[in-house]
């Protein structure tokens, strides 16, 4: 009897812990099948941000990074990179356009083995707090099947319920797009910990800003290529190596770290800590990149995680993710092999 | 028999207590950060070092065991109790070895950086391959619920003992010393 009170008391403090008793409750695998509900189920495809090509190159770091962090990224030198440029959402097939979300994943190898990897957007700021605030907006957002356009009443339901969101998109809004790849700003968005060698903290974001300030490639392709913005990208790699200056932004005391919807004051301290610079583009069905997890949590000795809520959610989904589709079939990817070589 | 230890020895009872307590850390924290957003990175930061220590200690305890004198089973055991006792010793050690290795592999597998503290970080232990991670990362999940299992069967075998048959089966791996019961059990 009291053999059975205590085990039965393990296995079920055992099934709470493992969220099995709770099944209401928002976990890394929810979102991930919520994603797989909107966006429909495409095996061996990221989840989001499924649309992308490959590309590599290096990062030449100036050394001025050392003054805030003793990451060895950091330190005078170049190192090898491997990246991923990517359209928001679920479907790998999704045509290009000039508004879907870019994003910018970069995997920096580091001379000691350690690695820095970071995922960003060209947004200035996040258009939700939490991952509550990401589910809400992927459900609110998914297109109405008698329109094939997100239904207004329930996006005005969502601003409602995330004031935060309805001010980040005001933002957002007011900002001018870019016209590529090639000539965005990718914004790491979160706030993150830089630890010195004095063992000094500084609260940071980063960017990289684009050195080529137009489109690179004169080829323009016209609106019947539904791979547009990814050929344009392939053909400016092509004709010259591309390049971003990778931008510190430093807090200073007040300035939000846990809340990427608020941007900082423009007048923040900004460091050029180095070039990276991108001369190789390579299919999805080819490169190693495909299989690389770009968790914004595989950090070096030197850079840590801020209180921002959204990097453990994402660490935690990206790997529910990654583990889904590591383990399916593989289908080839929209931007082909024939089209990386053109 | 009647010379033989009635204890495990000090050292044993210490890893027994410490590793149980490891794993069983280990087994929670495992369901929960997965199942977690908030917590995850902070679960996960602790997870691979404490992981990898057990894995450590798994080999100093089968060191010890091979080098040191079991006590024999009490009288009270009858013959299949003692063959099932045995065998899941054997697996529990397996599967102290296996769940860091699994840890470790499928890391490597996935093209992560294995990484510990600071800048300290292990070697892959694998090749990066997709389909690998992807069956490891499976094992690990059925390992870790295996060794749940186990653990839940072994604690009910020695209660069971302890509080059924009243043979003091648990005072074999009591940390402190249970000289003055030997009498007691060699006579029974
Ligand atoms: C809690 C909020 C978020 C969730 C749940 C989420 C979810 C996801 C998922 C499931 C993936 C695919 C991961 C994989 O299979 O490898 C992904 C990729 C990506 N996410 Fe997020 N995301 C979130 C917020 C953000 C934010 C704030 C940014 C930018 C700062 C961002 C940038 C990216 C990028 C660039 C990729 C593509 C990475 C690659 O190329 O592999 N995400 N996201
Ligand atoms: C020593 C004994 C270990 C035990 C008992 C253990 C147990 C667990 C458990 C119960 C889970 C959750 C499985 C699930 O619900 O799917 C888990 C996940 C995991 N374990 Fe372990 N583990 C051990 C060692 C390790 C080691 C040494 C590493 C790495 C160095 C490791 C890395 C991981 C990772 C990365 C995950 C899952 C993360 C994810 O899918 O997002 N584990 N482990």
């Amino acid at each position: 009897m009291t053999i059975g009170v205590v085990i039965a008391g393990i296995a079920g403090l055992f099934a709470y812990a493992a969220g099995w008793l709770t099944p209401n409750a928002l976990t890394p695998a929810r979102i991930v099948n919520t994603l797989e509900e909107v966006n429909g189920r495409h095996p061996g495809f990221r989840r989001n941000h499924a649309k992308g090509v490959c590309v590599s190159g290096y990062f030449n770091s100036n050394g001025r990074g050392t003054e805030l962090s003793k990451a060895s990224v950091f330190q005078p030198g170049r190192m090898p990179v491997i990246a991923r440029f990517s359209l928001s959402g679920g479907q790998p097939e999704a045509a290009d356009a000039p508004d879907t979300v870019r994003g910018l994943a970069i995997l920096f190898t580091l001379p000691d083995g350690e690695e820095w990897r970071t995922a960003m957007i060209n947004l200035p700021v996040a258009p939700f707090r939490t991952a509550e605030g990401f589910t809400d907006l992927v459900l609110a957002s998914a297109p109405d099947p008698a329109t094939g356009k997100p239904d207004p009443a329930r996006m005005q339901g969502f601003f409602a319920r995330y004031p935060e969101s309805a001010k980040a998109m005001e933002l957002i809004g007011s900002q001018p797009l870019s016209s590529g790849f090639e000539n965005s700003r990718f914004n790491s968005l979160s706030a993150f910990r830089f630890i010195n060698a004095a063992g000094s903290v500084a609260w940071v974001r980063w960017s990289v800003a684009p050195v080529q300030p137009e489109p690179v490639a004169t080829t323009r392709l016209d609106g019947t290529n539904k791979n547009w913005l990814f050929d344009a990208l392939i053909a400016s790699i092509h004709s010259q190596p591309l390049a971003w200056h990778l931008i510190v932004t430093v807090a200073q005391a007040g300035d939000p770290t846990d809340d990427a919807t608020i941007p900082w004051p423009a007048d923040r301290r900004q460091i050029d800590v180095g070039t990276l610079t991108i001369d190789r583009v390579e299919s999805e069905d080819t490169s190693p990149a495909r299989d690389i997890n770009f968790d914004p949590l595989v950090l070096p000795n030197g850079i840590a995680a801020s209180d921002d809520p959204l990097l453990s959610a994402r660490s935690a989904v990206y790997s529910q993710s990654f583990t889904r589709r590591e383990g399916e079939p593989k289908n080839p990817s929209a931007v082909s092999t024939a089209e990386t070589a053109r | 028999m009647a010379n033989g230890p009635t204890q495990f020895a000090v050292l044993s009872r210490i890893l027994h207590w410490l590793m149980a307590a490891m794993l069983l850390t280990m087994l929670f924290i495992g369901v929960s950060m997965v199942a977690s957003l908030g917590d995850y990175h902070r679960l996960v930061a602790i997870h691979r070092p404490l992981g990898i220590m057990i894995l450590i200690l798994a080999v100093v305890r089968l060191v010890n065991r091979m080098f040191t004198t079991l006590p024999p089973f009490p009288p009270t055991m009858s013959d299949w109790e003692r063959r099932v006792a045995s065998a899941s010793e054997r697996f529990l050690y397996a599967l102290m070895f296996a769940l860091p290795l699994v840890g470790w592999g499928m890391l490597s597998a996935g093209d992560y950086p294995i990484v510990m503290f600071g800048p300290l970080h292990l070697p892959p232990l694998l090749p990066a391959n997709r389909m690998l991670y992807a069956v490891l990362r499976e094992t690990h999940t059925v390992l870790a619920f295996l060794l749940f299992a186990t653990f839940l069967a072994h604690l009910s075998a020695v209660l069971f003992h302890t509080l059924v048959v009243r043979d003091r089966l648990v005072h074999r791996m009591a940390l402190w010393s249970i000289r003055f019961h030997k009498a007691k059990i060699e006579t029974d």
